[in-house]
């Protein structure tokens, strides 16, 4: 009788092992794809943002930006806008946390006031774009959970598949699919399921650059959103990685005279 | 003689960077030695006023046209920055609207954790929507608007320090800016008129005393903090006259220390600021607080709804011109977050005890890719022969601007 208890606890462990294994090595891919990012200090870039709406339709908005790499925490970053014409010197600032809302500032030129952006609001669009504030915002790997789901070939690249929870309740999103490249764990492809889970836009990385010797960087990245029939690309350039940039040039006073 | 060429071409060059916006948006590098922004904005206002003024001389329509030039310069890999802004309004009927002002040219000079500035500059504190008690370091543009947003262009001498702890801000300012108001055709104004050339100053001061300030300001976690003190004319003129005919403007010399405070808490975002001034005449509190509620991404639409609620206190009373000495706001503000940036902002203002109404709404929205339009209408309702406000009554109106940006 202990035996058979025994026997019955050993199962229930196993099987309870068995189940945690794909959470665990879905957890170990997302910490080994931030790891292999890791070590950038700073780097700066210029974006151009192209909007297609369903009949084809194209609109143009140009930007640049900074990020500064902050260790244990999450990343900083900066984004000026440059066009439209309108909202040139518009300067979002957003201090990126492992847990927890970012923190977020804009600075108006017009009215010359640097104002606090509701934290809260990860899901609505950047822009009048495809993409949310969640898809561009620092991707640490404590904003989700993760299950391993298999090995997939994508874009011709051996991937990992993963999927992954948001932890914030804010989140627009149910569950994303990640496609994570074998050799680099470089980011391939990515599917964003809503919160009723229905499959609502895909992003696909491509132009792959290395820089540094070390940190891939992707020089297009596609957004399709399929229940609108709306896309919007992003093409990054001038991609500088060590420049001269501290903790200082993401104050306040910095997002005023950025330009 | 190549040289000289390549000054024509420079010149050229800058022109077309000047005239064509697509231009502009092209020449964006930072690898020249000195890189140059030039861009701004040209606008044309219809405003609709549907009563007849109150006063001998005012008309019901308005056009009036603005240009806003903008030149930026930055040399010595971004650590020395030269900025212009001007302004210009020309008004069909106002002789004192039509008015231009420098409102920014500053040299800016940044090193390590210092960034100091000589010339021309707008500097703005606070955190609250319906009202800024604590901003006083720029007159404001009464000509531009009575609800006093638009601020005049103040010479100083700016040093900003960002330790550890926060940022220090030091100012020291001279040549004071005297507030303007509108002419005799002018609307929004009251029946007097302002001898601008009367104006006293407290004591033995004038426009050249100087104005010193400072403040310390920080960001912690979900807080935005300001402390600040300012000392030297004040901005608010009081009205002075001995026949009730003729009105000048005098400045007291105050000393005002002002706290602004920002809390953001998931979509809820809370807002204070408070002051207090003394002056030989008068010492002076005042607060506004409040909050702003944001309900994002509605039904996934992408639409963005802020709710504001703030209460404004001032022991002033009616002798303040903005009349928010115990009055209540209420706003609401839609983004549409499309690709036309389409917005809609609209509040009202309402006085605790007298029930007197204004109310602001406005609404943009891009066209095209460098145009943009603005409908925008201000008014009264039911204001008390008590409040200041009670004189521009009848200057409810409406306006449409189409805006041209480059």
């Amino acid at each position: 009788m202990k035996n058979l208890i025994r026997v019955s606890i050993g199962l229930a462990f196993s099987a309870a092992i068995f189940a945690f294994a794909p959470a665990q090595t879905g957890l170990e891919i997302a910490v080994k794809a931030e790891k292999a990012d890791n070590g950038w200090v700073s780097s700066s870039n210029r974006l151009v943002m192209t909007l297609t709406n369903r009949n084809g339709q194209i609109t143009i908005r140009q930007m640049h930006g900074y990020s500064l790499e902050v260790e244990n925490e999450g990343d900083k970053s900066m984004t000026i806008f440059d066009t439209p014409r309108d909202v040139k010197g518009t300067a979002s600032m957003t201090f990126t946390h492992k847990t927890g809302d970012d923190d977020q500032w804009l600075f108006l030129p017009a009215i010359d006031r640097v104002k606090r952006i509701s934290s809260s609001n990860k899901s609505g669009p950047f822009m009048g774009s495809e993409f949310a504030f969640e898809d561009l915002s620092s991707q640490e790997v404590e904003k989700y959970t993760y299950k391993y789901i298999s090995d997939e070939s994508v874009n011709g690249q051996d991937c990992y598949k993963l999927e992954r929870y948001p932890v914030s309740k804010t989140s627009g999103y149910k569950r994303n699919i990640v496609w994570y490249n074998k050799d680099n764990f470089r980011p391939e492809k990515v599917e964003f399921y809503d919160r009723k889970d229905a499959l609502l836009k895909t992003l696909t990385y491509s132009k792959y650059n290395q820089y540094a010797s070390e940190y891939w960087r992707a020089n297009t990245m596609k957004m399709v959103n399929h229940q609108n029939g709306k896309e919007t690309s992003l093409a990054f350039s001038d991609y500088q990685f060590g420049i001269d940039l501290v903790d200082s040039d993401f104050s306040q006073n910095a997002l005023k005279r950025a330009k | 003689m190549k040289l000289f060429k390549w000054e024509v071409m420079l010149v050229m060059a800058s022109f077309l960077t000047f005239s064509l916006s697509s231009f502009a948006q092209e020449t964006k590098k930072k690898e020249p030695k000195i890189y140059k922004e030039v861009s701004g904005n040209f606008k044309v206002d219809y405003r609709y006023f549907p009563e007849d003024g109150l006063y001998d001389g005012q008309h019901n329509e308005y056009f009036s046209m603005v240009f806003q030039p903008e030149i930026y310069l930055e040399w010595n890999k971004g650590k020395d920055i030269l900025q212009f802004t001007g302004f210009g309004r020309i008004d069909q009927y106002d002789t004192k609207r039509t008015h231009a002002d420098v409102r920014e040219l500053y040299w800016q000079h940044i090193y390590k954790k210092w960034e100091v500035s000589v010339g021309v500059k707008k500097i703005f504190w606070g955190v609250t929507e319906s009202n800024h008690v604590v901003d006083i370091i720029n007159q404001s543009d009464a000509l531009e608007g009575f609800d006093l947003e638009q601020k005049l262009g103040q010479p100083m001498v700016h040093a900003s320090w960002s330790p550890k702890w926060g940022t220090l801000d030091f100012y020291a300012m001279t040549y004071f800016r005297q507030m303007k108001f509108p002419g005799p055709q002018g609307r929004l104004r009251p029946p007097f008129s302002v001898d601008q050339s009367r104006t006293t100053f407290e004591g033995n001061r004038d426009e050249y005393s100087p104005d010193l300030a400072v403040r310390w300001s920080n960001s912690m976690g979900i807080f935005d903090i300001g402390l600040s003190h300012f000392y030297g004319s004040s901005r608010a003129p009081l009205l002075e006259t001995k026949d009730g005919v003729n009105f000048n403007t005098h400045y007291e010399l105050i000393n005002q220390s002002g706290l602004d405070l920002q809390a953001s808490t998931g979509s809820m975002l809370w807002k204070g600021e408070l002051i207090y001034r003394v002056s030989d005449r008068k010492s002076i509190n005042a607060f506004t607080v409040g909050g702003e509620y944001t309900f994002s991404n509605i039904y996934k639409s992408g639409i963005d709804i802020g709710l504001m609620a703030e209460y404004n206190y001032d022991n002033r009373g009616i002798e303040l011109i903005s009349s928010m000495d115990d009055d209540f706001f209420f706003g609401t503000r839609f983004a549409f977050n499309d690709r036309q940036s389409t917005d809609f902002v609209g509040g009202v203002i309402i006085d605790r005890n007298n029930q007197s109404t204004r109310y602001v709404v406005e609404a943009n929205r891009r066209i095209g890719d460098s145009w943009k339009f603005t409908i925008e209408s201000s008014g009264f309702f039911n204001i008390a022969k008590s409040e200041f406000l009670y004189l521009l009554r009848n200057d409810s109106f409406i306006q449409f601007s189409l805006a041209k940006y480059f």
